[in-house]
């Protein structure tokens, strides 16, 4: 009768040998990882190429381009966007960006990964529930791709799929019908997906932990994928709750959120009575919100492993840091209303939410001044991944000072509908995020690869596209302060938008050039999967885990043995230390022979 | 549950493992209804088109359907601990037929709804209703399918010390439901 458990048991030592359970189906969360990793860059080219064609149309309105009538025969006839086009667009871009790349990369890509190693466990808690985690999320990346090829084409209320727009079907435009259905059908898969790797990611870190591993003696970057993981789990079961209400309303004609006498093109619609639009504001910033510290909070765990690394000195307040993750995890659950001080909402209630946001301030000043003093008076390396670790505090400082801002309701009401906003959000949690990711990148190819990356077109990377984005997304704020709306197609028509136009071509310039160049980054990545030098098991003389293993890691990650860890995560530098790093499973004799 | 069993730790490991990822589980269905109460809430206080609806009866004989499948599912494991295997068997396959039949109460509920003309889209009340009990239909389907795994494995024997978590995380996910309803039917009959 255990017979058979026992040998299950066992059977999950055996690295499997066809080619679909290896690479496929795979239930190793190293493969896993790898798949999560590729689905966001391919999902991150999707979303770049709609960024910059959007780029394109709002300097060139009225630039027929054949090649558009060819993409979009009705919402481009004769090469020309329609603005619904461009709001499709741009739909499409914001939602596969934070979705698909924001959310999977840094926790389904290098949590995946390495997680389960940093911890000391051979894999994750529940493998196929791994395994079917990646393949929802590729099956709801499939049905947000297929909104694009259906009648009407892709949605076209933004990311945030805001009713009445979104909920009010065909009438309020193209996209609006089949498109938008798919759009929260894909979101409601994607929240699913989400739930199954939280519940991975918590189970693993409580109970894998090897012998040794203390919570707190985890690197930070576990910390950030367990808070992450839990704010995926309360935020996107809300999410998957207002995607449900949402899509009644639009098929079988509930009013949830749609209220009486609404007037589209024209028309009034009688079919609903009664719904809230701000109802659905208030479940999908509840969710929302937390969404942006599940983008952010890997990149931070990432940043503080690099500094504390290429500083050659441990983290400067390690607990502070810890108490730092969660306290920016909690509060993170109570400022959604500051998304919302446009809605009319009261004013006690806008000052209650801005305060909280202040509060927010604090931890995340905590992180910075933490990350400053792991710097002070280290002997830094500057490698790659350290120059976009350093890239990503210098991105989190500016997009986070502009943060402060918006959380003044009296600002907001002003900042809201202008460029400010797309300038705040893209700088913290767009280019920060994908900042902390090039850094785990070019930290971690080494070892689940084997090879390494090309160091000089790696700095050649990070200095164009660190100047690449600063370019971008600095003016915005100009743009915002002078008034120039957001979601606008084009700046034609109005006076004081026009002379506001030479901002908006620098502004394209600049994204072509900074799309342009992550080629670099595309041909550095795959040349040195192939052809990249051989890479030493510690390349970088790091202290955690997974550097203590073979690269790339064998299938069960430590060869059947148990590792057990004697030493925090961060210990550089000890005075007396025959080495200027001590690896976390170094046995303590060893260490102070030398003493 | 084997998806729960990961491969290379041993039992006690992954017992652990096990009811971590269910109280996991069990957090984010609650804030699947907590979203749906909240919104429920709002939007009946809102607006002034709220009708109270009626509900059909059977409700509160599936009510006490689902009470006592949570019971007698209780009976089965204490059975099990006194190593009374066959009455474990037969106690967990009542309370599965207990689980199978509330949800056809539940469709019986629904049938009867229709026939009197209160569908999805008649009131935010009717909407409400529909979608509550649908997800926690949902959630069942889940419960049942896992009760029945174990029922098969039960009768083939096959209940080693691995598959005595898959009984009490079952089981515990099946009190959860049972507790979630008497909320519904709270939600339903005083602000429904």
């Amino acid at each position: 009768m255990s017979s058979s458990s026992v040998e299950h048991a066992h059977a999950g030592h055996h690295a499997p040998t066809g080619f679909i359970r290896k690479y496929v189906f795979s239930l190793d969360h190293k493969v896993i990882g790898i798949q999560y990793y590729f689905l966001g860059l391919f999902s991150v080219f999707v979303g770049m190429t709609l960024s910059v064609l959007m780029r394109y149309h709002m300097v060139n309105p009225n630039v027929a381009v054949s090649w558009f009538s060819v993409l979009w025969p009705h919402a481009a006839q004769g090469g020309v966007m329609t603005p619904e086009l461009y709001l499709s667009l741009m739909t499409m871009h914001g939602t596969i960006m934070v979705f698909f790349v924001l959310t999977t990369v840094p926790q389904g890509g290098f949590g995946n990964y390495f997680l389960p190693i940093q911890i000391g466990a051979e894999d994750m808690a529940f493998p196929v529930l791994n395994m079917m985690s990646f393949w929802t999320t590729f099956i709801a990346l499939v049905v947000m791709i297929a909104a694009f090829f259906v009648d009407g084409g892709a949605p076209l209320s933004g990311w945030t799929a805001y009713p009445p727009l979104s909920g009010a079907g065909p009438a309020t435009g193209p996209g609006e019908g089949m498109g938008q259905n798919l759009w929260i059908l894909s979101i409601a898969i994607f929240c699913g997906a989400s739930l199954m790797g939280a519940i991975n990611f918590i189970a693993t870190t409580v109970d894998l932990r090897c012998k040794g591993m203390t919570l707190m003696r985890m690197p930070l970057t576990c910390w950030t994928w367990l808070v992450t993981a839990i704010l995926g789990l309360l935020g996107f079961a809300v999410l998957l709750s207002a995607g449900v209400l949402l899509l009644l309303d639009r098929t079988v004609g509930t009013s949830f959120f749609l209220p009486a006498g609404l007037m589209i093109s024209d028309r009034i619609i009688t079919a609903h009575k009664g719904g809230s639009p701000l109802l659905w504001q208030h479940l999908f910033w509840f969710f929302g919100h937390p969404e942006v510290y599940i983008a952010i909070l890997p990149g931070m765990g990432v940043t503080s492993q690099l500094l504390s690394t290429f500083s050659r000195k441990p983290i400067f307040g390690y607990k502070a840091m810890v108490y730092a993750i969660l306290s920016i995890g909690f509060l993170g659950f109570l400022v959604w209303g500051h998304h919302m001080f446009m809605s009319g909402m009261n004013p006690y209630s806008a000052m209650a939410f801005s305060i909280l946001t202040m509060c927010i301030g604090v931890p995340s000043a905590i992180k910075t001044f933490n990350w400053i003093g792991t710097l002070w008076n280290g002997k830094i390396h500057f490698d790659t991944a350290m120059m976009f670790a350093l890239g990503f505090v210098s991105l989190f400082v500016t997009g986070g000072v502009s943060g402060i801002f918006l959380g003044q309701p009296a600002l907001d009401l002003y900042f809201h509908d202008t460029y400010f906003v797309v300038g705040h959000f893209h700088m913290i949690m767009g280019v920060a995020a994908i900042f902390g990711m090039f850094a785990g990148t070019f930290y971690w190819f080494p070892k689940a690869s084997g090879r390494m990356l090309n160091e000089p077109m790696g700095k050649l990377h990070f200095y164009l596209t660190f100047i690449g984005v600063y370019a971008i997304f600095t003016p915005m704020h100009y743009l915002g302060l002078a008034g120039n709306p957001r979601r606008y197609s084009a700046f034609t028509d109005v006076e004081y938008l026009g002379k506001l136009i030479p901002v908006h071509q620098f502004m394209s310039y600049a994204a072509y050039f900074t799309a342009a160049v992550q080629i670099i980054f595309v041909i550095n990545l795959f040349w040195s999967i192939f052809k990249g030098p051989k890479a030493p098991d510690n390349p970088w003389k790091s202290t955690t885990l997974e550097w203590a293993i073979p690269s790339p890691p064998p299938f069960d990650n430590f060869g059947g043995v148990h590792p057990v860890v004697y030493h925090g995560p961060y210990e550089y530098s000890v005075p007396g230390a025959e080495t200027d790093f001590i690896m976390q499973t170094d046995p303590p004799s060893q260490v102070h022979s030398v003493v | 549950m084997d998806m729960a069993g990961s491969h290379t730790h041993d039992i006690g490991v992954n017992r652990r493992a096990s009811f971590t990822g269910l109280w996991v589980l069990l957090a984010a269905s609650t804030m699947v209804f907590a979203a749906f109460s909240s919104a429920f809430v709002v939007r009946r206080g809102l607006s002034d088109d709220w009708a109270a609806m009626h509900k059909p009866p059977v409700l509160f004989v599936n009510t006490l359907v689902l009470l006592a499948s949570s019971v007698v599912l209780d009976q089965s494991r204490t059975a099990l601990r006194s190593g009374n295997r066959s009455g474990f068997n037969l106690w967990w396959t009542i309370a599965t037929g207990l689980g199978i039949l509330f949800l056809c109460g539940q469709g019986v509920a629904w049938y009867q709804l229709k026939e009197a003309g209160v569908f999805v889209s008649t009131n935010p009340s009717s909407s409400f209703f529909y979608v509550l009990t649908a997800a926690h239909a949902f959630h069942l389907v889940g419960g049942v399918a896992a009760l029945l795994y174990v029922d098969v494995q039960a009768w083939r024997l096959r209940l080693g010390p691995a598959k005595r978590t898959a009984i009490d995380v079952t089981a515990i996910f099946w009190h959860f439901l049972d507790g979630l309803w008497l909320y519904l039917m709270i939600l339903f009959y005083v602000w429904g």
